[in-house]
């Protein structure tokens, strides 16, 4: 009897640990997976894309049709478009956020509001530009230039930021609140004080998805910002500007040479990935000189 | 008014959505007497400490009636701002809840922020650091932030921060049950000190301490306030049967 127990409890305990190098396997599995894909793609952008990078290529502005040249005035278009997404999505996301969870009741009515946020980030990038044309470039006359890009690309990281700003504002301690209203200070310089200062590095943290997602989005600058090609670099807001996710569908679909752009191609590619991630960089710069303080 | 009284409750009832959590409740806080709150989780203690500086306005669907008169004003009529009220009535609370900031700015941050008239914003912190017996222990470390302090330190840090605003009161809700017996015994001294120059209301778990460091105590049960009385009448010698049961121990 003792005998047929101990061969039960052996046997139930064999399974047991199988079955959980099975699942550590799985789950060790699909992260490998992941990161392979995202290794081979970066890899296989830095193998096709470095011969094309030099001081020129990112110094000067395209020649030739675009079969030669450097990408200048892309690059330069696209930080303009980013900056100008964050200046607008950032501080609208975080008013949104904060009302969202600070003043709104809680109720049928913001779990609406909630609901078409997140609607709002399903949309497909070409509607916003779509509706960028017709409200920014047609309605306000604001035609196609940075200042229409920016709005668009802003309104489209909207539901992200506000998505991050909801988030982080919630994980700071509702004690904190308590004590600084406690002491008769206002809701508002409460907020102001206390909370926001101590949401902020999520809400960055949140926000570099947004970052990227701005600075890589062609669909939305089609009709609003972006020009197939000049040489001049923008004087104002008003002013069309090169970038680099339409430049290299320009290059990639219609430009008058296809396959002889591929190396440039490859380099603006590159050259994109290399400022979306150095924006990143520079956000998680910010939030890691925000977090030291901050201990609860 | 009796000029002892700082604090009157008339009749008052309070609601979270539809159940209601404390029933006609009457009476009177003595002005600079330490009065303790005690009674059975959910007995509505803390709900009531809550009142008289109107926290509980921060939760949704909560309803107050009857009055609360604080010198002789209903706190809770329409023309009164519960941010002056709270500049009056200060709090301490169950856990030591400091801001993420430094010592000093712990303290300076509600008078900056409520225009007091700060001409000598250090005077201030020292004397209120040195009121909450703090003072020795971080005068040389009052740029370092607050959160490296012991748990026993922050909640008299709390406790500074409160008295900075110079309230006429002090609630404070179970202000040492986080904390071990030496905080706790150091933080009763403070409030033995504080009662010269704040009334202090107290809600407490703790039997002994309510006996060691109230004048008066009050004993809640299922949102009714049983017993209200002086401290040693209530320890010794309770009107109610069902207060002496639950000091004794027999329920609760």
């Amino acid at each position: 009897m003792e005998d047929i127990m101990k061969s039960f409890k052996n046997n139930s305990m064999k399974w047991r640990y199988f079955k959980q190098a099975l699942f550590f396997g799985a789950v060790r599995f699909s992260a490998l997976i992941i990161a392979l894909a995202l290794g081979g793609i970066l890899f296989y952008i830095i193998v096709n894309g470095i011969g094309a990078i030099n001081w020129d290529f990112i110094t000067k502005p395209p020649t030739d049709s675009m079969t030669k040249g450097g990408i200048m005035p892309a690059i330069l278009g696209t930080i303009y478009l980013t900056i100008g997404a964050i200046a607008i999505g950032l501080p609208l996301g975080i008013a949104s956020a904060i009302y969202l969870t600070e003043y709104a009741k809680q109720g049928r009515i913001i779990r609406l509001i909630k609901v078409g946020i997140n609607c709002l980030a399903g949309v497909p990038s070409v509607v916003f530009g779509l509706f960028g044309l017709g409200s920014f470039v047609i309605f306000l006359k604001f035609g196609s230039s940075i200042l229409s890009g920016s709005l668009t690309l802003g309104f489209l990281i909207l539901p992200t930021i506000i998505g991050a700003a909801e988030e982080a504002l919630k994980a700071v301690p509702q004690t904190f609140r308590e004590a600084s209203l406690s002491l008769g200070v206002s809701k508002w310089q409460t907020i102001y004080r206390i909370v926001l200062p101590n949401a902020l590095p999520g809400i960055l943290t949140g926000s570099i998805l947004g970052i990227g997602r701005a600075a890589g989005e062609t669909a939305p600058i089609m009709f609003t910002a972006a020009a197939y090609f000049t040489a001049k670099l923008p004087g104002s807001i008003f002013d069309e500007v090169m970038a680099l996710p339409y430049h290299i569908y320009v290059l990639a679909t219609a430009g008058t040479n296809i396959e002889a752009t591929r190396p440039i191609q490859f380099g603006t590619v590159l050259v994109l990935v290399a400022v979306v991630l150095s924006i990143d960089l520079i956000a998680i710069i910010i939030r890691s000189y925000m977090r030291k303080n901050k201990r609860w | 008014m009796d000029s002892n009284i700082i604090i009157k409750l008339n009749k008052v009832n309070f609601y979270y959505g539809q159940s209601r959590a404390l029933t006609d409740i009457t009476m009177n806080f003595r002005k600079n007497k330490v009065s303790a709150l005690i009674g059975p989780s959910g007995c509505g203690k803390s709900t009531l400490l809550r009142l008289l500086n109107r926290m509980n306005d921060l939760i949704d669907g909560t309803k107050v009636e009857g009055e609360i008169l604080f010198e002789d004003m209903n706190i809770y009529s329409k023309d009164v701002d519960p941010v002056e009220i709270r500049r009056k009535v200060g709090m301490v609370f169950q856990k030591p809840n400091p801001f993420p900031k430094t010592i000093y700015n712990n303290i300076s941050y509600g008078p900056k922020l409520t225009s007091m008239n700060t001409d000598d914003l250090d005077a201030l912190v020292e004397q209120s650091l040195k009121q909450a017996v703090l003072w020795d222990e971080v005068k040389d470390i009052l740029n370092k932030s607050a959160m490296n302090l012991s748990g026993g330190q922050q909640q008299r840090l709390c406790i500074a921060r409160a008295l900075a605003m110079k309230p006429d009161i002090l609630l404070m809700d179970e202000p040492t049950s986080a904390l071990d017996p030496i905080s706790t015994a150091k933080i009763e001294e403070l409030i033995e000190e504080l009662k010269k120059n704040y009334t202090i209301i107290i809600v407490t778990h703790n039997m002994q301490q309510a006996a060691r460091i109230s004048d008066e105590t009050a004993f809640f049960y299922l949102g009714n306030l049983v017993e209200y009385n002086k401290t040693e009448k209530i320890f010794t010698n309770p009107d109610v049967k069902h207060t002496e049961d639950y000091i004794t121990g027999r329920f609760g």
